[in-house]
């Protein structure tokens, strides 16, 4: 299949069925994308750590960065950007015009109400994918500074509230300092 | 034409200044078109912002398309939905240009930033595992859920590991139950 055709059916796929906001957007980016071995699972990391320091949605980022490395160009942006908001956004439109105010109905309560565990496992699957060397290194020396940041980072932004942003700039400055 | 205009503008400067999507543009959202323009009333806004977020993509894409079309039908949630993307789409194209992979691994310091910066994003979605599970009032007996779930994705089997599989589960699941067990009334209470 052309490529242009699999980066829109690949980020269609996102768009349809991204429910939960970005983290939980990650898993699936992860499945069509890295699953397919598009892109490597280093610079997947390296695309989540540069949209927290961007301004924009995951969605969006991901989408404009893997379509120009997939297809070489611009027209490979354009392409999946367009196609990861073409199914919502034609949803979003007939929602607001012929359901109107019913997003009480028992339908969407109810198939929310479903959908909640679902995310939190959606996420974590997210998290346990990038768990590997290609993240924390292969030798067991650099796997110790490793798993010391992601230690570090994680009490900085879980227990001590601190921006993602400077959680990211601190560990890249680590990486300078120790690697 | 000047309405058109002043919907891109306000969404671009939206798009601009929201760093990390979602949550953290809504209240750039509700402030420019809630208080700076009366486009929208705020009891109007919430009840928009319920459907946006009730529908699958990207909430700040959806809760533009549906302001741009409430203040002028399709050309505007395009102009609006175009104007919120634009901005990023911009800077990740430029990243994507000039700092490819290749880049990052031909130059030393790079690379060093970025052994750093790799296992801070693992640490940057652990928690947010945690905090989903709290809200989604996840107890000793339902964990079994989101466990199966990351489980069987992580196995990486065919089929099984494909986030889209549980998502669908999910929703039907919900449905179901939800119409089976709690018997909703007219009005929409329990």
């Amino acid at each position: 299949m052309n490529v242009y055709l699999k980066l829109i059916w690949a980020y269609l796929k996102i768009g349809l069925f991204g429910f939960g906001g970005g983290y939980a957007m990650l898993s699936l980016i992860q499945s069509e994308v890295v699953g397919r071995g598009w892109i490597t699972g280093t610079m997947f990391t390296d695309i989540v750590a540069i949209s927290q320091m961007t301004p924009g949605p995951i969605g969006i980022n991901s989408a404009t960065y893997i379509g120009y490395v997939i297809a070489g160009g611009v027209w490979g942006s354009v392409v999946a950007t367009l196609a990861v908001v073409l199914p919502p956004f034609v949803l979003v439109l007939l929602a607001s015009r012929y359901i109107g105010h019913h997003q009480d109905s028992a339908f969407i309560r109810g198939a929310f109400t479903g959908l909640r565990p679902v995310v939190v496992g959606l996420i974590a699957s997210a998290a346990l994918l990038l768990i590997n060397s290609e993240n924390f290194g292969y030798e067991p020396g650099e796997r110790c500074i490793t798993v010391a940041i992601a230690v570090v980072s994680f009490v900085a932004v879980y227990f001590i509230k601190v921006h993602p942003i400077a959680v990211i700039v601190l560990a890249g400055f680590a990486g300078w300092l120790l690697f | 034409m000047k309405l058109y205009i002043d919907l891109f503008l306000t969404f671009v400067r939206i798009g601009v200044f929201t760093f990390g999507g979602g949550w953290a543009m809504l209240a750039l959202i509700e402030r420019e078109v809630v208080e700076r323009h009366s486009w929208i009333e705020r009891s109007d806004f919430l009840d928009l912002l319920a459907m946006a977020q009730s529908m699958p993509g990207i909430l700040a894409v959806n809760i533009s398309t549906v302001i741009g079309d409430r203040l002028a039908g399709v050309r505007g949630s395009v102009v609006a939905a175009l104007g919120t993307i634009l901005p990023s789409f911009i800077i990740i194209l430029l990243i994507a240009m000039f700092l490819t992979p290749d880049v990052i691994k031909n130059n030393e310091t790079l690379t060093a930033i970025f052994r750093g910066i790799r296992p801070a994003v693992v640490a940057l979605i652990v928690a947010p595992v945690l905090t989903t599970a709290r809200s989604a009032g996840i107890t000793w007996r339902t964990v079994i859920i989101p466990v199966a779930v990351a489980t069987l994705i992580y196995s990486g089997m065919p089929v099984v590991s494909n986030p889209i599989v549980y998502i669908a589960l999910g929703a039907a699941g919900g449905y179901i139950c939800y119409t089976h067990s709690m018997p909703t009334r007219e009005d929409g209470t329990r």
